[in-house]
């Protein structure tokens, strides 16, 4: 089974987000990347497949400059057999699924892999175009995948239940929580992630279809107001004048 | 269950000077620790009992041994590798830190440096997966900070030694596979012999009732006339240079490991005191906590220079002795100093089980006496300063 699986780095769960003065970008001074979760979850129920398949490869890919290498490395330490970064500046979904979709074209793959959605822009689109881009079927936010042969049979959380679908490779899936515990790489995995591939190649082509105007932090959030519940009167005065929801 | 939210602080982009791999290496442990761990380490120190089905997973992560070459199953890993698994180790509980430090510097390292090839393949690959464990014996009932004072001797029968003596206060001493242990020879010179649980008259009686470390295992070790093969004497070193170069290595360790424990409660104090309302307002606006937490910050960044330099001294080899006995002496100094700062500041919280401060705390009383007291290596320092040596 050959499995690609699409790795971002996100600033750390911890980080304290600001933006870039013209108010467009994270400030990424002092931020610490980590692999998105997400993808940390694509990646290790990848290694399942290929360790429950018995043969095959992973390949991790991101799309990102040279500062996304240490994250790839981990990817590496963790499991995967080669890596590749595309050295771009990745700006929108589209651009990063059509570039990613432009590499694995022709590679082979049974599966392509992605997260459910970027933990920092939350967009969760990359892995559906990567699918309508290379017109493979698509499934997306799984709980569980089982393969018999080429096919597929998947799980995944609908309103209320549980929808049950099969498919053939080669195909789109993006990883959720349950999918999965993340694996954590081991020393051997550190020592073998020094000497295995990782080409970096350069992007087919830069396409954007969107642009971001500015980025604005949440509002702050107010301290919680304690009304006596025999003070009708007042609570009803609160929301109407001060939080104007009613 | 408490969840770990621990952040290290880094106040001087210390993280700069570190390699890549370094960083992979340290929140590796870190998030192995998290996961494995922090939920359990409280309750099992509670009960003073070892958790002992840890060691495959510390074995996975690199404790064993890391910078130990990789033909014997090692890591092969740099000095700082190493330190910064100690220091996220002990960031958990310095119980576990021991075990790993014992395993590692004390046991693998006389058997890498002192021992013939053999040994070497015998015993390093299987202690490297922990599917041995070991422990090192030096210390007696009579002579801890003079350990050349030591009774325990073995005699020439021929086809094998005879084993006789005590030792005390001996890490994983209870669960040990192996012991590392220094004894004299007919000619009262020390010599280091590998002793294997199960050979006749060897016993490991459990020491309890500590009220530190109550996480890792202590014992005794007894022999009573244990029959020692004799390809089990370590060939390549004498006297008491043996054990203490591998107090070196492990003493290195606590350096690190002591800035886990201090990063930890200060940590802990931290967020504690951000959250914790006193007077209507956070006690962290206070200037006496603030007081506090700053030097305790200071502290911290004053001691991760000290041993990220030590490290690159040791990747050199070109730390010393006496360098390693200040920066041991120094950090377990003020990861003690921060835990009780630290547990003032969690009020009464701060000596439940809710937090990590008081068993940080109650764990360093044994880190700042075993591996060389915090006075001797005072005097280490004061006789690596004046050529006059004050405790012999
Ligand atoms: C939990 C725990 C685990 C341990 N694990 C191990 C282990 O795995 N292997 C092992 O071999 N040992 C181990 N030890 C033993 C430890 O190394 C000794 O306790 C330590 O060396 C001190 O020896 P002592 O307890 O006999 O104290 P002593 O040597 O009796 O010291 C008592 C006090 O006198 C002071 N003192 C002694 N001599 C002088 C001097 N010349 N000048 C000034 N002051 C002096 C000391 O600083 C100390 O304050 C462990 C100890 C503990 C508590």
């Amino acid at each position: 089974m050959k499995i690609l699986v699409c790795i971002s780095q996100v600033p750390d769960t911890t980080t304290k987000i600001s933006f870039t003065p013209d108010g467009k970008a994270l400030n990424s001074a002092g931020v610490t990347f980590i692999i998105n979760p997400y993808d940390e979850l694509a990646l290790t129920k990848a290694l399942e497949l290929k360790e429950a398949a018995g043969s095959g490869s992973v390949t991790a890919i991101t799309v990102g400059d040279a500062s996304t290498e240490p994250n790839i490395r981990k990817a590496l330490a963790i499991g995967a057999d080669d890596a590749v970064r595309i050295d771009a500046q990745p700006l929108d979904a589209f651009q990063v699924a059509s570039l990613i979709a432009e590499y694995a074209r022709d590679k082979g793959f049974d599966l392509i892999f992605t997260g459910r959605e970027s933990i920092d822009f939350n967009g969760g689109q990359v892995g559906g175009m990567i699918a309508e881009l290379l017109d493979w079927p698509s499934v997306n936010v799984i709980n569980s995948i089982v393969f018999n042969g080429n096919k597929a049979t998947i799980e995944r959380d609908i309103d209320g239940g549980r929808e049950v679908v099969e498919l053939e490779t080669p195909m789109v899936v993006s990883a959720q929580k349950e999918l999965t515990e993340p694996r954590i790489p081991n020393m051997r995995g550190i020592m073998a992630a020094r000497t295995k591939p990782l080409a970096v190649l350069a992007p087919s082509n830069n396409e954007l279809l969107t642009e971001v105007n500015t980025l604005t932090l949440p509002p702050a959030k107010g301290g919680c107001k304690f009304v006596d519940p025999s003070n009708v009167q007042e609570l009803v005065n609160l929301l109407h004048n001060e939080a104007k929801i009613i | 269950m408490r969840t770990d939210r621990f952040e290290a602080p880094d106040y001087y982009q210390l993280d700069e000077l570190l390699t890549e791999e370094h960083k992979l290496i340290r929140d590796t442990v870190r998030q192995y620790v998290k996961r494995e761990l922090s939920p359990i380490i409280e309750d099992y120190a509670q009960r003073a009992t070892f958790p002992s089905h840890i060691i495959p997973g510390l074995a996975e992560v690199g404790s064993f041994g890391p910078a130990l070459p990789v033909e014997y199953g090692c890591g092969g890993l740099d000095q700082i590798s190493y330190g910064l698994i100690m220091q996220e180790l002990e960031r958990c509980d310095s119980g576990i830190r021991s075990t790993a430090s014992v395993q590692g510097s004390l046991v693998m390292y006389p058997i890498y440096k002192y021992g013939s090839e053999e040994q070497r393949k015998k015993y390093l690959p299987k202690l490297a997966k922990g599917e041995w464990m070991g422990c090192f014996g030096l210390t007696e009932p009579d002579h801890g900070s003079n350990p050349g004072g030591m009774t325990t001797n073995f005699k020439d029968m021929g086809d094998h030694y005879l084993l006789n003596g005590a030792k005390m206060w001996i890490s994983n001493a209870p669960f040990a596979d192996v012991a590392v242990v220094w004894a004299k020879n007919e000619q009262g010179r020390i010599r280091g012999i590998i002793v294997e649980r199960g050979m006749e008259g060897f016993s490991t009686p459990e020491t309890h009732n500590k009220w530190s470390l109550r996480a890792s295992a202590t014992g005794e070790l007894v022999f009573d006339n244990v029959k020692v093969p004799k390809e089990n004497l370590l060939p390549n070193v004498e006297g008491l240079k043996g054990p203490l170069g591998c107090l070196d290595s492990a003493r290195y360790g606590i350096a690190w490991g002591a800035i886990g424990a201090a990063m930890d409660c200060y940590d802990s104090a931290l967020k504690y005191a951000m959250e914790r309302q006193q007077f209507d307002r956070p006690i962290a606006g206070f200037q006496l906590q603030q007081k506090k937490l700053a030097e305790m910050l200071t502290e911290i960044t004053k001691m991760q220079l000290l041993t990220w330099r030590l490290g690159v001294l040791k990747n050199e080899d070109r730390a010393t002795t006496a360098q390693i006995s200040m920066a041991k002496r120094n950090n377990v100094e003020k990861a003690l100093w921060i835990a009780r700062e630290a547990r003032q500041i969690h009020g009464g919280m701060g000596i439940t089980g809710e937090y990590p401060i008081m068993r940080h705390m109650m764990n360093l009383e044994s880190v700042i006496t075993y591996e060389g007291t915090h006075d001797i290596h005072l005097l280490i320092t004061g006789h690596d300063i004046t050529g006059i040596s004050a405790f012999r």
